[in-house]
Formats: C-alpha cells, structure tokens, sequence
C-alpha cells in the first residue's frame, strides 16, 4: 500500500489569495493512500522543507505531491529535499497551482476547484511512480565558442585560463567583431582597439585555444558533456599555414571596387583582403564574388605574386568534426537595416550615416584617416544632427520594440569628440529619454551637455530631406517647447536599432535553444541563470542574449566561461534517468521505435527466452542506451505492441492523470 | 445547436516540457487569464502524447482535448514535433469516420515566449468545445462519475 503525502504551498498570497489551500489540503487527504496532507506558508523555505522531510521520516512516505509553483521552478529543490528523507527523489510530483491556476484566476471557487483536481491528477500519477537512480556520462574536456567578438574572446580566454582547450569559430576571416570597428569606448574614451587587439593576439598565442575563422557551426549532434559539432571551415583560397599577411596581393590585386564591410561599406577593399591590419589570424582570404580569377578563370596576379606561395584557388570547403562537452553562443547583433525609414533619408543621401557608420568615420585607421570628412564631398561638417531610437522602442512592424540600451551612451561619447576635435561644429541630439544607468555613465552624459554644449533636445525628428545645395533640411519637434524646428544640417548620424546576428535562428534550431520573439536567445532563468541556456550544457555570451555594452559583454562572457568550466572540470554528469525502456517479453523486434529515435539510442540484440514449453528461443528485441536516449517519448507511441514506456512518464501515469482530470 | 449556458467543458491540455508547459506558466507569470476548465498535463515532448490518451479523455468524459508542443523546427528533441503532426493528422482521419467533430481535438504550436498565444489559444478552444456541447458519442457511460 503506498503512503502518499500532500504539502500544499500558500507562496505567500501567491497561491493563497486565490486557491483555499486549507481546502485543497483537506480533498486531498481523502485521497487513496494519502496518509497526511498538511499546508504551509513557504514550501520551498527552509522550515518548509523540514516539513516534508520530517514527514516522510515519520509516516513512512512512499510518494510526495507538493501543490505549489511550477515544476520548472522547485522540482528539483524537493527531489534534493526528498532524497536527503532517505526517499528516491523520483517519487515526488509537483502540481503546478501557481503559474496555471491560481495566477491566471480570479475566482476562488473555481480556482479552488481547479487546484483539487491537479492535486488528484499528482497523487495519481505518483501512485505509480517508480524509484529511478540516474546514470553517469563521461564529459568530454574541451570546449566550443561560437563567435569571436568580445564576447567569444573573454569567454575562451578565460576557459583556457583554467586549462581547459576551447575552440572559437568565427564566421569572418578575423576575430574581433563589432568592437574591432568601434573607435573610442564610453564612459572612459579609450581606444577601442588599443584594449582589443592585445586581447586577439592573446587569444591567438594561447597554447588552448584554436581559432577556426571564416567558418561556421553546420551541424550539432549529441548532448551535455558529449557534443559532436561539424565545423565547416569555408574554402579561403589561401593556405593559413602558408600565408605571412605580407599583404603583397592586395597592392596587386586590379579588383580594386569591392565594398568595405570593415569599413561599413565606406570605402572599397581589394578581392583579396585582409578585413584590417591588426587581423587575428593575419591571413588572407579571396572574395569569391569578385575575384576575376575564380569568375572568369582569368587573372592569377595574387598567386604570382605571392612569394609564400599561400594562394589556392582551387580550395574547397573543409568539414571538420569535433567532439565538445560545453558549447557557449556569442554570435553577438548586428544594426538593423534602414531600408524601411525613408523618413530620414538613409538610401537617398551618403552624408546620412549610421553610428557604425560614424565611428569608422572617425577612426583613425577609417576610410579618411580619423579626420571627419562628409561621405559625400569630403567637406568638414559644421552643424551634425544625432537621431535617437531609430527602429528601437518601436511598437510598429517596422522597428523593434525593446531600447537597444547602447545608443544613448554612445551618441553621447560621439558628441563630445566631435565637440572636443572640432569646436566649431554644432552638435543636435533628438531624443525621447535620455538613459543612462551604469557606472560613471549619468557623470559622462552631463559632461557632454554641460561641459561640451551639446544640444540635447527631448522630441523625434519627422522627416530629413537633401536639398540641392548639399544641406540637409532636418525637421524635428522640440518636445519641451512645444514648437517645430528646421535644422540645416551638414550631416545626420541614426542611432539605428541593434538586434540579433542572422545566423543566430538557425543556430538555435541546431543547439535546440530557445530564443525570444525577437530572436535573442533566451535565458534558464531571467534572474537566477542568466548566462545558461534552457538546454543543458549550452551557456550564453554577449550580445547574442539582449542588447549590452562591452563591460556588460565581457561580465556575461567571464561568467558563461565559469559555467562552462564548472562543467568541464567534472569527470562525468549524471544524467536524466527519465528515458525509455523496452519490455523484452512484449518486444517483436519490429524497428519502428528504431526509426523514430532521434538519437540513434536503440539498438537490437538477439536475446534467449524460455518459452512456457521450457524450450528456449531467440528472438529479436530493443535495448535503449540510457546514456543516449533523452526522454522525448517518440519510441513509446510508435511501439505497436507497447513495449517501449517512458521513465517518468509512463503509460499507466498519463492515463491516470487524464483519468484523474476527467473524473 | 443549442447552447447549453451552464455546460462547463472539461479540457485536458498535453502541453511539452521545453515550449508550451513554460509558454503557459509564461500567461501565470504575466497574470493572463484563461478559463478554469483546462487542465494541463506535463509531458516531455508533445511526440509523447500517444493517441491512445486522447481516446482515454473522451471514453473518460472530456469534451475536449489540446496538444501544445513547439513550433516546427524548434523542437528540443529536434524531430518530436513533426511525429505529433502525422499521428494527430492519422487521429483526425479517424475521428472523422467515427464521426467526432474534429473541433474536439486540436494541435497548436506554442513556443516558450508565447505566454500571451497560450492564454488566447485556450480561451479560443473553450469557446469552441462549449459550443460544440458534451462529449456524448465517445464517452463511455460507464466510466461516468456516480
């Protein structure tokens, strides 16, 4: 006879102010092989837990239900509480009266109702829960970082830090990402490459690290502990171990019109190229969109010139395949694209620029040498107009609707160096608020409007128009004055929206990561796991999780690079022994659990059987590899002849639960 | 038909553990509100759900029945979701010859972030099933509460 004990959780108001607990608690006790039904304040609190505890001790309990928040939450709290009564933690079930009952009601009745039925639906299905002990895998000591901007590079340094290898796949030719392009950093206006580019080579010379640019993740195969990735490592069309980064072949190369991405599309680069001089790993690589030779077949200058002899053209792309225990996402953002905003003019007018766009413009190793020269004319502007939130904290189709959280502090620090290096030009910032939380960051924005004269005015801007004289005709409203304005301006500079890279998507669909309908993936826990993915084993970095700036980056990175090591550091983990099991004696052997396992985890075994005449026979059954197998269920439903059951979530336990809810 | 005011429908939810068990405990953490007649059973994955357990619901006196896993492609067990497809197409072939109305069983992709498309789809099914009125055709009498 089992001993079931229900413990109804109050959470404060939480649950109480719309479920009578002290009702629950008593339905419940009437149950089938409830021995004792108690409620209290805070379950999952310490003296909460001592109540489950000492009751199992002294009732003997054979099952638990805890009626309280959802399973996601606490679940593993009292299968720890349970296990240190001396009871197999599989045998506590949750009722989730909290997330999907008392939450989402308003009327106590029913409410009240709702939660008794959930409650039976639990001690139902723990009537026919079964002790499970967890099996171990061994955790494969090596680790994959995916994206080499900031992010991915503090994360792997510091992994490698702690002695473990790690490997960066970078989609580009360099490492380094956005922050490669930035010029200056707020609060402290210093160089951006000058604390970068240590950090690159660091990366580089690091005897752990491997650094796999210009290649992708294409496939993702197995589990925590025990991931197989496919590296496609795209052909480059030159020899990386050859390849000296002379840059002999791009003074040579006659394909001289190739839109700059390092540059942001502000100056040409050469078909082959190295992205800029401070490159992690100083190669080169060849566009094979514009190379005259692998086009046309015609040309060859690179090659002849190349006295390393690193030139290829007939490489293809390379698949590798490794094997990692921990994989940490930090494919970063990217600024969205403007195409949809005619209102300002971005298509139609070069002296209308992103921010990106404007650092590269005053970057010293950008298209003019770190003089700011209008795109256009290559005139010194002398009235600059900032646009705030273009595309962010946008509720329509168009735009996104969260704050991109930089462009406030970077349109400051943009501000203030033109005011500093040009004092004659006059700087206009349109903004809806002002924000700036983070440290030093409110001192610095003051000092942009107070030291520097920065017109900060609160209100949008409405349209931008070119005009024929080169002038651009900015039409704003002043908010706090309550009038138009007409600003002839020189140059205006969007702070355009930042959202997830591209390749993010369908790196989710490969991990099976969750993302958010923004596409930023989402997060364990908001609060408590901010850095782990839902997905054991796959950890965050960076940008790639919600828009932030670099301390903000490097913080989250150091801190998904100490969740991967505390994974790494371990021998094995045990796994999820809620898996699928076969039932020999009703197994035929037929393959159809085979084919729908997504892991490859069943196999078939010709096994001896006694049969009722004392013959033996051998038949053919299933076996599932506990080790492999994740628990979806898919096998159990195509079993014909119900074999195949599910730990955890067995048959018989659903079919008590549905009867238990239909009652 | 007639409609029956003060019929209350019994719904069982199969909701997956990764997508749609946390885009309903998302509509309970943003206080959405959905009628007390659903009921959610936990399953990991909705490839879990055997069609066995949705004809166990109506023999036991559901009225209505809703499987909620991720959308395709983002299945956690990668595949789960598309099996859940075929055999709940293969399910309504069925339920169709036995004459069930179709709107008593209904598949619905909620994803983790889709709190607000969780309490809409339940209130839309409520609807629906109580104006369909009791489940009369499958329900075993026998297994009727005395």
């Amino acid at each position: 006879m089992q001993r079931i004990g229900v413990f109804v959780c109050h959470c404060g108001t939480n649950i109480a102010a719309t479920v009578d607990v002290k009702a629950v608690a008593e339905a419940l006790s009437h149950e089938p092989g409830v021995v004792i039904s108690q409620d209290y304040q805070y379950m999952c609190s310490e003296s909460g837990q001592n109540l489950v505890k000492d009751a199992i001790k002294e009732h003997k309990l054979s099952g638990v239900v805890i009626c309280s928040c959802s399973p996601r939450m606490h679940e593993n709290t009292f299968r720890k509480a349970a296990a240190s009564a001396g009871l197999n933690p599989y045998l506590v079930e949750i009722a989730n009266i909290r997330e999907q009952c008392s939450w989402i009601h308003k009327d106590i009745a029913t409410a009240t109702d709702k939660a008794i039925i959930l409650g039976k639906a639990a001690v139902a299905k723990v009537h026919l829960n079964a002790p499970l002990t967890a099996g171990e895998s061994p955790v494969v000591k090596r680790a994959l970082v995916i994206g080499g901007g900031i992010a991915g590079i503090q994360t792997a340094l510091d992994i490698a830090d702690a002695g473990f290898d790690v490997d960066i796949v970078e989609k580009k030719p360099t490492i380094g990402g956005k922050m490669a392009q930035i010029d200056k950093t707020f609060p402290t206006l210093d160089c951006s490459a000058c604390i970068l580019t240590p950090k690159m080579v660091e990366a580089s010379q690091n005897e752990h690290i491997t650094i796999h640019s210009y290649s992708e993740v294409s496939d993702v195969k197995g589990f925590i502990g025990n991931f197989t990735v496919t590296i496609k490592k795209k052909a480059r069309y030159v020899d990386e171990v050859k390849c000296t980064g002379c840059g002999a072949c791009m003074e040579k190369c006659p394909m001289k019109k190739v839109p700059n991405e390092f540059n942001e599309g502000l100056n040409n680069r050469t078909a082959i190229y190295i992205p800029f001089a401070q490159a992690v790993p100083k190669v080169a690589a060849i566009d094979p969109n514009y190379c005259l030779m692998l086009k046309n077949g015609k040309c060859g200058v690179c090659s002849k010139v190349c006295t390393a002899g690193a030139i290829d053209y007939k490489q293809q792309d390379k698949f590798i395949e490794q094997k990692y225990g921990a994989i940490v996402v930090a494919t970063g953002y990217n600024v969205i694209n403007l195409d949809k905003y005619d209102e300002f003019a971005y298509n139609q007018c070069p002296d209308v620029v992103t921010s990106l766009e404007l650092e590269r413009l005053m970057n010293a190793a950008g298209p003019n040498g770190g003089t700011l020269l209008r795109p256009s004319d290559k005139t010194h502007p002398h009235t600059i107009v900032f646009v705030q939130c273009v595309g962010s904290r946008c509720d329509d189709e168009k735009g996104k609707p969260y704050c991109s959280k930089i462009c406030c502090m970077y349109t400051a620090k943009h501000a203030m160096l033109i005011r500093e290096k040009y004092p004659d030009t006059e700087v206009y910032v349109f903004y809806i608020d002002v924000r700036t939380p983070g440290k030093n960051f409110d001192e610095f924005y003051r000092r942009a409007v107070e030291q520097y004269n920065v017109h900060y005015i609160k209100g949008m801007v409405g349209k931008v128009t070119p005009k024929a004289d080169g002038k651009i005709d900015v039409q704003a409203s002043d908010l706090l004055a309550n009038e138009q304005l007409h600003i002839n301006a020189d140059m205006v500079v969007l702070a355009a929206a930042i959202e997830p890279d591209k390749s993010a998507r369908p790196l989710a669909t490969m991990l099976t990561t969750q993302m958010d309908t923004n596409d930023f993936f989402t997060e364990a826990h908001p609060k408590l796991r901010p850095v782990e993915s839902a997905t054991a084993g796959i950890f965050l970095s960076g940008a790639c999780q919600g828009p932030k700036d670099i301390p903000e980056t490097v913080a989250q990175a150091s801190a998904a690079a100490a969740k991967a090591i505390g994974l790494l550091v371990k021998n094995s983990i045990t796994c999820n022994p809620c898996v699928a099991h076969s039932d020999e004696l009703l197994c035929n052997g037929c393959s159809s659990c085979e084919k729908v396992c997504p892991y490859g985890a069943i196999t078939y075994q010709d096994k001896e059987f006694r049969m009722p005449d004392r013959t033996t026979a051998i038949r053919r059954v299933a076996s599932v590899n506990p080790a492999v197998c994740q628990g979806c269920g898919a096998c159990t439903v195509a079993c014909p002849s119900g074999a195949m059951d599910l730990n955890g979530f067995s048959n018989s336990q659903i079919m008590a639960e549905v009867d238990a809810i239909c009652k | 038909m007639q409609v029956n005011n003060n019929f209350e429908p019994v719904i069982v939810a199969f909701c997956c553990n990764w997508c749609s068990y946390a885009g309903a405990d998302l509509s309970g953490t943003n206080r959405l509100n959905y009628p007390t007649n659903v009921k959610i059973i936990r399953v990991p994955c909705s490839c879990r759900v055997n069609p066995m357990f949705i004809l166990r619901a109506f023999q036991k006196g559901a009225d209505g029945v809703i499987i909620c896993g991720c959308h395709p492609g983002d299945c956690h067990y990668t595949s789960g979701n598309y099996y859940t497809r075929r055999r709940i197409t293969l399910l309504y072939s069925m339920l169709d010859f036995l004459g069930i109305e179709r709107n008593r069983t209904r598949l619905e992709w909620v994803s983790a972030a889709e709190g607000a498309k969780f309490a809409a789809t339940m209130q839309q099914f409520t609807e629906d099933v109580r104006k369909l009125g009791p489940n009369r055709r499958l329900e075993d009498l026998r297994c009727r509460k005395q």
